[in-house]
C-alpha cells in the first residue's frame, strides 16, 4: 500500500503523519509513508482541505486530524496488494 | 432514494448511538444553565459574599471581567461546536461545483455566501484558492469568498448578538457580505491573473481534476471533529479573550469617558480613519476584540466606529497576508488589503451617518 500525507508541515500535517504511522504499525501493515509539501502537487490531487491522507491513489482523509484508532479503521479498509 | 453505494465498506460502528450524542447533550445541558445563573452567581459572590460595592470602580470592573468570561466562553464553546458539526456538510467541493461556470456577479454572491457559511481556516487558504482556480473559478469570484471569508466571523456575529442585539448583528453581516461582493469584483476587473503566482494558473483547466473528498464521515466523526475544534479554537484564543475583556474591565472601571469621546467620539470626523488604520496591523480573533467594543461603546463611541475596528481587525491580519504570499504576488496582496480596508472605512461611515 502506498501511503500520501499532503501538507504544508503544519502542525496538524505533522500529527496526520505520526497517528498513521502509529496506526499502520497497530495494523500490522507496512507501508512507505511519503509527505507531500508543495502547493501544486497538493492541488494535483484536488484536495482542498489539508491536511490530507492518500492511500494507492486514492483520498481518504481530508481536513481533518481523525486519532490513529480511527484512522486504523479507515485503513483497514485499503485492501492489502 | 437508496443511499449512494459508497466504495468503502461502512465503518463499523464504534460507540453505541447514545454513547456519541450524550455527551454533547450534557455539556449544552450544563452549559446553558451556568449561562442562566451566571449574572447572579457573580452578584452574589461579589457583593454579597466578598462584600465589594457594587458601584465601587475595582466592584464594576471585576463583575465586567468574571461575568464577561464565563458568557463569552460558554457561548463561543456551544456556538462553534454547533458550526463546526453543521459545517462538515459543506464541503469545499461542493462549493466548487457550485461555483464553477458562474458568472460574475452572481458568482460573487454566492461566493460571498459560501464564504461566510463555510469559511477555510488559514491552513486550507492555499489549497483551497488553488482548488478553485484550478476549476475555472473566476479569479475575482475567488477573490470574494477570500473576503467573506474572515470578514463576517461567525464567532464576531454571535457575540454581536449576545451584546448589542440583532441590529447591530444584521448590520455587521450585511455590509460584510456587500464588502466581500463588491472588492471582489472590483478586484475582478483589474486583470488579476497578472498577480497570480503562475503555477497556480498552470493547474487551471486542467481536464483530470481528481474529486477529491475523502471517506463520507459517520456522526460520531462529525461530533469527534467539533470537540476537536471547540477545544482547539478555546485553547488558542483565551489569551486573546482574557486580554480583550481584562482591556474592557479597565476602560470600563476607569477610562473617563470624555477621554475617549473625544479621541473616537461622533465629533471626530477622522474617528473611523483612525480605528480602521489601528485595527489592520492589531490582529485579533473576533473574541479578543469584542469585549473591547462592548466597553467602548458603552463609553459612547459610536457604532459604526467600533464596527469598522472589528472588521479591520478581525479581516486583515498579517499570518494570513503571509500564507497568501505563496499564491498570490505582493501587488495583488496589497490592493487586496487596500480595497477591504477601503471598503470597511466607507462602511463605517456610513453606519455613523445612518445609526
Amino acid at each position: 500500500m502506498d501511503v500520501t500525507i499532503l501538507g504544508h508541515g503544519c502542525k496538524n500535517c505533522d500529527a496526520l503523519e505520526a497517528r498513521t504511522v502509529e496506526a499502520l504499525a497497530g495494523l500490522g501493515r507496512t507501508a512507505e509513508v511519503a509527505h507531500i509539501k508543495d502547493d501544486a502537487q497538493i492541488a494535483a490531487y484536488g484536495v482542498m482541505r489539508t491536511p490530507a491522507l492518500v492511500a494507492d491513489g486514492r483520498v481518504l482523509v481530508e481536513g481533518q486530524v481523525p486519532t490513529a484508532a480511527r484512522l486504523a479503521e479507515i485503513l483497514a479498509t485499503v485492501p492489502a496488494t | 432514494m437508496p443511499e449512494p453505494i459508497s466504495l468503502m465498506p461502512a465503518p463499523p460502528q464504534q460507540r453505541p448511538r447514545w454513547r456519541v450524542w450524550a455527551p454533547p447533550a450534557a455539556a449544552y445541558a450544563a452549559g446553558g444553565l451556568l449561562y442562566a445563573v451566571n449574572g447572579r452567581l457573580w452578584d452574589t459572590l461579589l457583593w454579597d459574599v466578598v462584600g465589594l460595592d457594587p458601584a465601587s470602580r475595582l466592584g464594576g470592573a471585576l463583575h465586567f471581567f468574571l461575568y464577561d468570561t464565563v458568557k463569552i466562553l460558554l457561548l463561543l464553546a456551544g456556538i462553534v461546536y454547533a458550526i463546526t458539526v453543521a459545517r462538515s456538510f459543506i464541503t469545499p467541493e461542493r462549493m466548487r461545483a457550485m461555483l464553477g461556470g458562474k458568472r460574475e456577479g452572481v458568482g460573487n454572491a454566492i461566493a460571498a455566501t459560501l464564504g461566510v457559511a463555510a469559511p477555510f481556516c488559514s491552513c486550507s487558504a492555499v489549497p483551497g484558492f488553488i482548488g478553485f482556480v484550478s476549476a475555472g473559478v473566476p479569479l475575482g469570484v475567488t477573490m470574494s469568498f477570500l473576503i467573506a471569508s474572515p470578514l463576517v466571523n461567525e464567532v464576531a456575529l454571535v457575540l454581536l448578538l449576545g451584546s448589542f442585539g440583532l441590529g447591530p448583528a444584521v448590520l455587521y453581516a450585511v455590509t460584510g457580505f456587500a464588502i466581500a461582493v463588491i472588492a471582489g469584483l472590483v478586484i475582478g476587473r483589474m486583470n488579476p491573473e497578472r498577480w497570480v503566482e503562475p503555477f497556480v494558473l498552470e493547474a487551471r483547466g486542467r481536464t483530470a481534476v481528481a474529486m477529491a473528498g475523502g471517506l463520507r464521515p459517520a456522526w460520531s466523526d462529525r461530533l469527534d471533529l467539533a470537540r476537536t475544534e471547540t477545544v482547539a479554537l478555546l485553547r488558542k484564543i483565551w489569551p486573546w479573550l482574557l486580554a480583550g475583556i481584562g482591556i474592557g474591565a479597565f476602560i470600563h472601571g476607569w477610562v473617563p469617558e470624555d477621554l475617549i469621546a473625544t479621541i473616537a467620539g461622533s465629533d471626530n470626523p477622522f474617528g473611523v480613519l483612525a480605528a480602521v488604520a489601528l485595527g489592520v496591523p492589531l490582529y485579533s480573533g473576533a473574541a479578543g476584540v469584542l469585549p473591547l467594543v462592548d466597553a467602548l461603546f458603552a463609553k459612547g463611541v459610536p457604532m459604526g466606529t467600533l464596527l469598522a475596528f472589528m472588521m479591520a481587525t478581525v479581516a486583515l491580519s498579517v499570518p494570513e497576508m503571509v500564507i497568501l504570499r505563496r499564491v498570490l504576488r505582493p501587488r495583488l496582496i496589497a490592493i487586496f488589503v487596500a480595497v477591504v480596508a477601503a471598503g470597511i472605512v466607507a462602511a463605517g461611515y456610513l453606519f455613523n451617518a445612518v445609526l
